[in-house]
């Protein structure tokens, strides 16, 4: 008797199939020992939510802060029958996400969307997608520095004893003096916030807007930091608590205006300039969202405007 | 005979790119949902006394890199087979391995010899591959912790009784202790140290 609970297991089919990939490159583009060791600092990250794993990340073909950690994930994690996002800032057409669903298409033979629900594998810096995930997708983000208490002790042995005796007091101060100095908790990206009510994790540089999406979502939640050589994830339905304090609790951004677009008033808006007339108008960051919506009939107040056509997609 | 057994060692991955992403998805799967169960076999062709299924995860696992723990009694067929394929060292001593299998789910060694990890790197800890003859979901122990919904029953045949309360110490240690992948001839299920176990 097999037994399949929860996510459908494609892994397991026990197919092989012949890759039509570039045959100078290992599929995949890394060696297989290298995403053998990879793949052991993921299993070993899900094992301990929140705690950095140290992997020997490899030189990829790009300059760091490029997304070079989120590619070596998803170089160990993507196969030929995946269906593979990229976002960059929430964008599925900016550079960085275009090169890099490029390189996968052609190193993996991955089939590549932008829509969301489609996706099966989500490769981002900036964002969450606003569509809720499903259980059978996985994150994988690009982490620029993973270290949360970096911001108040420089020292890599110190960090890592302060994790080790679980010693976050130094958090609260951080938080606290942005309270002293500003009236509220005035960070507002790379919100630091506490895994399975025990490591204190960097959630990359989303927005503290995304940072309640990561609390007990479905998918699994996997971050590589390619410079600094760190893995760590958030599996599947984990409590993801943001750091705050009872009389300043934790609270997302919210905007006045909705999206000049669609009209969205829920999901993460950009304030664009548009003019030397310093003319602006807010957009949803997350891009197929935004298109998403205005193909369902939803229409922003500026969404009729001409010259417009780059930011609402079209080509010119 | 050194010379005579690598004669006779059988297949490993037919095409291991491929073979070792899939089968990688697989133990991903079950890491990050445990007590979800994945169908792993017919990957390799192992010596009898290794399951197909354990033999996947090693060949997709270790490595060079990853000293391997088979026990005093590992038949040689056995060590042979991985040691050729994996590449790995194999060691005596349990605290030194970084994977261990063990054969036989009813005769436990003390899983607390097994490398823990230390509290600034508790990633260092031993992942231990136990084989066990049945695992049945909907019923037996309860689990609950990261990964896990509400919460996973499964009912494992072939395991020895004392394991649950063992692998219960695993989960107070933490961040400390063993993960561990449970592995019948073709399907495995994982059970890393933040599972809660309830018998």
């Amino acid at each position: 008797m097999n037994f399949i609970e929860g996510a459908p297991c494609r892994a397991a089919d026990a197919t092989h199939i012949q890759s039509t990939q570039e045959d100078e490159y290992n599929f995949g583009y890394l060696d297989e020992q290298t995403k053998r060791m990879i793949r052991r600092a993921i299993l070993k990250a899900i094992a301990i939510p929140g705690y950095q794993v140290p992997f020997a990340g490899r030189e990829m073909p790009m300059p760091y802060g490029w997304g070079t950690g989120g590619i070596q994930l998803s170089a160990s994690v993507l196969g030929s029958d995946d269906i593979f996002k990229v976002i960059d800032q929430g964008a599925d057409d900016t550079t960085n996400a275009v090169s890099i669903r490029k390189f996968f298409a052609r190193v993996t033979n991955v089939n590549t969307t932008e829509r969301t629900e489609e996706a099966s594998v989500i490769q981002t810096r900036h964002r969450i997608p606003e569509i809720p995930l499903s259980d059978d997708q996985i994150m994988i983000y690009q982490v620029p520095i993973p270290e949360p208490l970096r911001w108040v002790e420089a020292r890599e042995s110190e960090t890592r004893k302060m994790h080790a005796l679980e010693e976050y007091g130094v958090m609260h101060v951080q938080l606290y003096e942005d309270i002293a100095r500003h009236g509220r908790i005035a960070t507002n990206f790379m919100y630091p916030v506490k895994v399975n009510d025990r490591y204190i994790m960097s959630p990359s540089p989303i927005p503290k807007f995304d940072n309640p999406k990561l609390h007990m979502s479905p998918a699994l939640h996997i971050f590589g930091a390619g410079r600094e050589k760190r893995i760590y994830a958030v599996p599947p339905y984990t409590i993801v608590k943001s750091l705050d304090f009872e009389d300043h609790p934790f609270e997302v951004e919210s905007w006045d205006n909705c999206c000049g677009l669609c009209g969205a008033k829920d999901s993460y808006l950009d304030e664009v300039i548009l003019n030397n007339e310093g003319e602006r108008m807010f957009v949803c960051s997350d891009t197929d969202y935004c298109t998403h919506r205005r193909e369902q009939g939803h229409l922003g107040p500026m969404a009729a405007r001409e010259d417009i056509a780059e930011l609402k997609g079209e080509r010119a | 005979m050194q010379e005579n057994a690598l004669n006779t060692v059988t297949p490993g991955l037919k095409n291991p790119a491929q073979d070792n992403q899939r089968i990688f998805r697989a133990i991903l799967l079950t890491m990050s949902r445990p007590g979800t169960v994945t169908v792993l076999g017919n990957w390799a062709e192992p010596p009898t006394a290794l399951y197909p299924a354990t033999a996947a995860v090693c060949l997709t696992l270790a490595d060079m890199d990853t000293p391997l723990w088979i026990g005093k009694n590992g038949p040689q067929d056995v060590q042979t087979y991985l040691r050729f394929h994996c590449g790995s060292p194999m060691v005596r001593k349990q605290e030194k391995a970084s994977f261990a299998v063990i054969l036989d789910g009813t005769d436990l060694p003390d899983l607390t010899l097994f490398n823990q990890g230390d509290l600034e790197y508790p990633d260092r800890s031993a992942t231990v591959i136990i084989q066990v003859k049945t695992i049945e979901v909907g019923r037996g122990v309860k689990l609950t912790g990261p990964g896990i919904k509400n919460e996973m029953q499964i009912e494992v045949g072939g395991l020895h009784p004392d394991f649950w309360q063992d692998f219960r110490q695993n989960n107070q240690n933490f961040p400390l202790g063993l993960d561990v992948i449970l592995a019948t001839p073709t399907e495995i299920v994982s059970l890393p140290r933040t599972v809660q176990v309830e018998v």
